[in-house]
C-alpha cells in the first residue's frame, strides 16, 4: 500500500505537461476498450427472437473524452495537493489537531454509553449502532492477527460463523453432560438445559471453540506467506461455510437454525411476561428494552476486545506478534518461538470472531450460512486496513464510516458501491496506510513519542 | 589445544547445496572468555558456518558441540532454531542488520527478553490481570533495557523507532539486543561493516567490555583487520568452505597461506612479498 506514495514521488521529478498528457491518454485508450461493447454496442432481443444490436459511438466518445479530461483534472489536483505528508502545518494547528486526536477515543466512548439514551425511540438508529458495534468488535478481533502479529487472513468469517453455530446448537440441544451409569460401565452423556442462563454459559463456549478452530486452521498455514496465507485462509473461510450448507443433519443446511434463545438480562427473560425485566421492575414493557440491552451487550463486548488487545500488546506475547511482523527472522535469533506466537494471534483473534458470532446468533433468533459469505471477511479486512492497521481507535472510525455510510447512502440504490468504491480509492490514495497510519511505541522511557509508518512493517503474512 | 576450555567446538562440519560444497569437513574451536574471529576472502562460507551454529542451517554433516561454564555439554546441530537462543543461549547478529525497525530501541530490548518475560507473565495469563509479581518483572526488564541503552549511548534515542537510527546505532543496538537475551555465546556477522574509524574503535571497546563484564565469549566474522587483529584472541582463517590457518592473530598476519588466499595469488608469490616486505 505504500507503492502510491512512492510512485507519486518519482513522477514529479518528470516534465510534468508531458507526463500528465502521456497518463490521460493511456486512461482514455484503457477506457475505450473496457467501454467500447459495454456502452459502444448495444444488443436486444429482433423481432422473431434474434440478436440484434446498435452502435453508440456518440457515447462512447463521450465517455471516452469525460476519462481524458478527468484523468487530466485529478493529476493537476494531486500535484496541487501534493504528495502524501507533504501538508506542513503551523505549529499552532498541530498541536490543537492533536489535542482533538487524544480527544476523540473518550468522546467516542461517552458517545457509545449515551447513545440508547439520545436515539431510545429510533429503533432503527439502535439497530444500526448494534450492527456498526459488531463490526467494530470483528474488526478490532482480526486487528489482531492482521494488524499486530501481520498475518493477512481473508477468512475470518470462519470463526465468525463458529461462534454463531456453537452457540445456536448448544443452545438448542444443550451442554453435554457426563454421568456414570451403575450397571453399564461406560459413560453415557446426557443433554444439560441450560434454560435462561444459556447465552451467559454458551459465550464463553463458543469463543473457546472458535479459538480451537484458529489454531486447527493455524497449523497448516504456518510455513505460508502473504499471499499464499491469504489464499489459503480464504479457502478455509469458504469451507467452514460449505460444511454448514452440505451437513444438512446437523446444521440444517442451507435452511439455517431458527428459535435461537434470546439472551437475558442475567437470567431475566426480556420478555412481556410475568417473570420478564420489566415487569420485575415495574415498568411497562417495550421491545426496545431488549434492544438497549443487546447495544449495551455488543458494547461491552467490544470494550473487552479493546482492553485485551491493548493489554497484551504490552505483554511479551503482543511485542512478540508485533515483532513477529516487523522481522520473522529475527524473532527466531532471539529465542521467540514463532510457532506459538503464530497460532496464539490465530486463537485470541478467532476466540473474538466467536464471541461476536455467539451475540449474532442471539440477536438475529436466527443464522443461516448466508451471513457468514467471503464479503462479510473481505468488508471486516477492508475495516482493518482502512482503519490503520495495528489502530484501535482507526478501526473503529473505520467500521463506523464503512457500516454507517453503507446506510447514508441506502437512497443512492445502485449506486452505493460506486460511491464506496471511489471513496476507497480516494482515502488509499491520500492515507496509503489507513486513517491512522502511525504506531503508538508499548513502552517508553521518557518520551510516548507516535512511530510514523513509513518504518513500521506490514507483515509478510 | 586444551580441549577443556573450549566453549564451541565444531568437528568436522560440512555443508552442501545441491552440488555446491560451501563447507567442508571444518573443525575449530571457539575459547571460553574469548574473542575468536572467523576470517577469509568473500564467499569462503563464514556465514554459512554462522547459519549452522545458530540453527538457521541444519548442516549435512559434522557436530557442533557448546560447552557452558556450569558444565554439560549441548549438540547445537539437533536444536531447533529459536532453542538454540533460547535453551543453548546462543545469540547472534546479521550481517544486514535486522531490528524492528517500527518498533522502538526500548522496545527492541524489550522483545529480546521475551522468554524471561514470557515465564514472569503466566504465560500471559497472570500478566494480563496485571499482578505485582510481573510488574516488579517488567520493570527489571526496562531497568536492563535502559542500562544497556545508556551502555551503548543511546539513551536519548530510547523512544526513537530503531528504523530511524543512524547506520552505526543500528549496528550497536543489534548487538545490545543479542545481549539481553543474556547469552553464552555471542556470534556476531561483520559487526563493524559500514563503520567509520572512530564507530570501529568504539565497537572494539564495547566488544571488549562486554567479554570482560559478561564473561560472554564471542565468536565473530569480521572483514575490518583492524578490529580483528586489536582485539580477537583468536583467528581462523577459511577459504573455499576449508580451513586455511588457525592461530593468533600474530601468527595469522605472518602466514602465507592466509596472504595468498586474501591476494589471489600461490604461496610462493606470497612469501616473496611478505619477504620483500621485511
Amino acid at each position: 500500500m505504500a507503492a502510491p506514495a512512492s510512485t507519486q514521488h518519482t513522477v514529479a521529478r518528470d516534465p510534468a505537461i508531458v507526463f500528465i498528457l502521456k497518463k490521460s491518454v493511456i486512461s482514455a485508450f484503457v477506457a475505450l476498450i473496457l467501454f467500447s461493447l459495454m456502452v459502444g454496442v448495444r444488443t436486444f432481443p429482433g423481432e422473431t427472437g434474434q440478436l440484434t444490436y446498435t452502435t453508440r459511438f456518440g457515447e462512447l466518445a463521450s465517455i471516452v473524452a469525460i476519462v481524458f479530461g478527468g484523468s487530466i483534472v485529478l493529476e493537476l489536483l494531486r500535484r496541487w495537493i501534493g504528495p502524501v505528508g507533504g501538508i506542513e502545518l503551523p505549529a499552532t494547528v498541530r498541536h490543537v489537531v492533536s489535542t482533538l486526536g487524544r480527544l476523540l477515543a473518550p468522546a467516542l466512548l461517552i458517545f457509545a454509553l449515551l447513545v440508547p439514551v439520545i436515539f431510545y425511540n429510533q429503533r432503527y438508529l439502535l439497530d444500526l449502532s448494534i450492527l456498526v458495534l459488531t463490526y467494530v468488535m470483528l474488526g478490532w478481533g482480526l486487528n489482531i492477527v492482521v494488524g499486530l502479529a501481520g498475518l493477512l487472513d481473508l477468512g475470518y468469517v470462519a470463526f465468525y460463523a463458529v461462534g454463531a453455530y456453537s452457540y445456536a446448537l448448544l443452545a438448542q440441544s444443550g451442554l453435554p453432560l457426563p454421568y456414570f451409569i451403575s450397571t453399564y460401565p461406560f459413560v453415557a452423556v446426557d443433554f444439560l438445559q441450560l434454560g435462561a442462563w444459556a447465552f451467559w454459559v454458551l459465550l464463553p463456549i463458543s469463543g473457546l471453540l472458535a479459538a480451537c478452530w484458529g489454531v486447527m486452521l493455524g497449523f497448516p498455514v504456518l510455513r505460508l506467506r502473504g499471499d499464499y496465507l491469504a489464499i489459503v485462509t480464504l479457502a478455509f473461510g469458504e469451507i467452514i461455510r460449505l460444511v454448514i450448507i452440505n451437513w444438512q443433519d446437523l446444521t440444517g443446511g442451507p435452511n439455517g437454525i431458527s428459535g435461537i434463545p434470546r439472551p437475558t438480562f442475567f437470567g431475566i427473560p426480556l420478555t412481556p411476561g410475568e417473570n420478564g425485566f420489566a415487569a420485575l421492575i415495574g415498568v411497562p414493557f417495550s421491545p426496545t428494552h431488549r434492544l438497549v440491552f443487546l447495544f449495551y451487550l455488543i458494547l461491552a463486548l467490544a470494550l473487552l476486545t479493546n482492553w485485551v488487545t491493548i493489554r497484551l500488546r504490552r505483554l511479551p506475547i503482543g511485542r512478540a506478534w508485533e515483532a513477529m511482523r516487523e522481522d520473522e527472522v529475527a524473532c527466531r535469533a532471539l529465542g521467540i518461538n514463532i510457532t506459538t506466537t503464530k497460532l496464539s494471534a490465530f486463537a485470541i483473534g478467532a476466540m473474538f470472531g466467536g464471541f461476536a458470532g455467539a451475540f449474532f446468533a442471539t440477536r438475529q433468533g436466527f443464522i443461516s450460512p448466508e451471513s457468514f459469505t467471503f464479503q462479510e471477511s473481505a468488508l471486516v479486512l477492508a475495516i482493518v486496513v482502512l482503519g490503520g492497521m495495528g489502530s484501535q481507535l482507526g478501526v473503529a472510525l473505520a467500521a463506523i464510516a464503512m457500516i454507517g455510510g453503507f446506510e447514508l447512502f441506502r437512497g443512492l440504490d445502485q449506486f452505493r458501491m460506486l460511491v464506496f468504491g471511489g471513496v476507497m480509492v480516494l482515502l488509499m490514495i491520500w492515507r496509503p496506510r489507513g486513517l491512522i497510519g502511525h504506531r503508538s511505541p508499548t513502552v517508553f522511557l521518557e518520551h510516548n513519542r507516535a512511530i510514523s509508518s513509513d518504518v513500521v512493517k506490514e507483515g509478510q503474512g | 589445544m586444551n580441549g577443556g576450555d573450549d566453549i564451541l567446538a565444531v568437528e568436522h562440519l560440512s555443508m552442501r547445496f545441491g552440488g555446491i560444497v560451501a563447507v567442508n569437513d571444518l573443525s575449530f574451536a571457539a575459547r571460553r572468555n574469548r574473542i575468536t574471529a572467523l576470517i577469509g576472502p568473500n564467499g569462503a562460507g563464514k556465514t554459512t558456518v554462522f547459519n549452522c551454529i545458530t540453527g538457521f542451517y541444519k548442516p549435512s554433516s559434522g557436530s557442533i558441540r557448546l560447552m557452558p561454564a556450569g558444565g554439560g555439554m549441548m549438540r547445537l546441530e539437533r536444536l531447533n532454531d529459536f532453542r538454540i537462543s533460547k535453551v543453548a543461549k546462543v545469540a547472534r547478529t546479521f550481517q544486514n542488520i535486522r531490528l524492528f525497525p517500527g518498533m522502538t530501541a526500548l522496545e527492541n530490548l524489550m522483545v529480546a527478553q521475551h522468554n524471561m518475560l514470557m515465564r514472569a507473565s503466566g504465560f500471559t495469563l497472570l500478566g494480563l490481570l496485571g499482578l505485582p509479581s510481573w510488574r516488579m518483572a517488567e520493570r527489571d526488564a526496562i531497568e536492563r533495557a535502559r542500562s544497556w541503552l545508556g551502555r551503548i549511548g543511546l539513551l536519548a534515542r530510547a523512544d526513537d523507532a530503531a528504523g530511524n537510527l543512524p547506520y552505526g546505532d543500528q549496528r550497536r543496538l543489534e548487538i545490545a539486543r543479542a545481549m539481553c537475551t543474556e547469552p553464552v555465546l555471542l556470534c556476531l556477522d561483520e559487526p563493524a561493516a559500514g563503520l567509520n574509524a572512530r564507530e570501529s574503535a568504539a565497537l572494539n571497546e564495547l566488544l571488549l567490555a562486554i567479554r570482560a563484564d559478561y564473561g560472554t565469549s564471542i565468536l565473530m566474522i569480521e572483514h575490518d583487520m583492524s578490529v580483528v587483529m586489536e582485539i580477537s584472541d583468536h583467528i581462523v582463517v577459511l577459504d573455499y568452505g576449508v580451513k586455511i590457518a588457525d592461530g593468533s592473530p600474530r601468527a595469522i598476519r605472518d602466514d602465507p597461506k592466509v596472504i595468498a588466499a586474501y591476494l589471489g595469488t600461490d604461496e610462493d608469490t606470497a612469501t616473496a612479498v611478505i619477504e620483500g616486505d621485511a
